[in-house]
């Protein structure tokens, strides 16, 4: 077994690579001035271009042809998704807030359809801590928005302030915190995934490869055919790619919902 | 022993590696406190379901919500260890 194992490893059978860029999205798109890069667009915008193009026709088909009695499946479903994000936003901020109800929407349809491009072997749009960051730069600006317009600017300021003035900096502190917790929730939850899910194919390869070595398997182009890739990463991208999306698009838009009325006040 | 400059940065940069690996370890331990959470959480949801089986919905909703959060913990910890990995922050200051 150990001779066996050692001419594994002497033939290279246990070279693999980690395909796994977490450093970063690639560049897609590169525009040069001569040698100087000028701008950069990543990988993560250019597939949220194909998931709001998508996103565009599927709204487009599943709202086009309405009637008032619905005849038609997909109009069944556009009303189910639409009274689905109604109710919840009834329930979560009250129904001065329903004008947030669309906003909401877009932010759980897109994020969830950027989570779960992993699936096609895309690389997620929410591996990318600045996708992720300018949502909940969104909600950041939102919250300090209903902040103000519910208590006026030097109510805002001196809230800050409340109830004592020496806990001011702790106070500002975890007003940053609010939306950098949600940015690496999010980017820490999907890019976990994507990790552990590339490091699980590296093993797997070099599973096959061993087990081809120990039956003494040659059998040409087919010894990059790694079988024990076959079905087993796709019981762990259930909960790596389906559960973790969806909970964490929910968790998302709770948050935002549950900060965002919290700023708005009370309603009686 | 003498070493040349070019051994002694190989040792540095070993050094620097294994105080990495040791260090992405030690920042995976942030794991225990989200995992004791979460289960004391989905423990008492399901008691609370036992108790009030009407509320299976609205206590299994809070419950994941509630994980989520406190999973943040957790995945400070998680991207610590990723940085230290992949991103190898300190082996700069050695070719510097």
């Amino acid at each position: 077994m150990e001779t066996a194992l050692a001419a594994a490893a002497a033939a290279g059978f246990f070279d693999t690579e980690l395909h796994v860029e977490v450093l970063g999205p690639k560049k897609m798109i590169t525009i040069m001035n001569g040698t100087e890069e000028v701008f950069a667009i990543s990988e993560t915008v250019v597939t949220g271009w194909v998931i709001i193009l998508f996103l565009f026709i599927l709204m487009k088909w599943l709202t086009s042809d309405l009637k008032l009695v619905p005849t038609s499946k997909r109009q069944v479903l556009a009303e189910w998704f639409v009274t689905f994000f109604n109710n919840l936003v009834k329930e979560n901020m009250g129904s001065k807030m329903m004008h947030f109800a669309p906003y909401i929407a877009t932010i759980f349809t897109f994020a969830l359809t950027g989570s779960l491009v992993s699936v096609l072997g895309l690389r997620s749009m929410t591996v990318d801590i600045n996708c992720t960051g300018t949502w909940a730069a969104l909600t950041f600006i939102l919250i300090t928005f209903y902040k103000i317009k519910s208590n006026g600017f030097g109510g805002y300021l001196k809230s800050f302030a409340e109830p004592v003035v020496v806990i001011t900096p702790i106070n500002i502190l975890s007003e940053v915190a609010t939306p950098v917790a949600m940015a690496l929730r999010m980017f820490g939850n999907i890019s976990s995934g994507m990790i552990i899910s590339a490091i699980l194919y590296a093993v797997l390869t070099v599973l096959s490869n061993v087990v081809y070595n120990a039956m003494s398997l040659n059998i040409g182009a087919l010894n990059y055919f790694h079988v024990f890739q076959v079905g087993i990463p796709a019981v762990l991208s259930i909960y790596f790619d389906f559960f973790s999306s969806v909970i964490q698009s929910y968790v998302f838009i709770m948050l935002t919902m549950a900060y965002v009325s919290d700023a708005a006040g009370k309603e009686e | 022993m003498n070493m040349t400059d070019a051994q002694a940065l190989l040792l540095a940069k070993a050094l620097v590696l294994m105080g990495q690996g040791i260090g992405a370890g030690l920042a995976l331990i942030a794991g225990i406190g989200p995992g004791i959470g979460e289960g004391y959480a989905v423990g008492k949801a399901i008691e609370t379901i036992g108790r009030q089986p009407e509320a299976k919905s609205s206590a299994t909703t809070t419950m994941f919500i509630g994980c989520a959060v406190a999973e943040s913990t957790g995945i400070y910890g998680l991207l610590v260890g990723i940085v230290l990995l992949f991103v190898n922050p300190f082996l700069k200051h050695l070719e510097g």
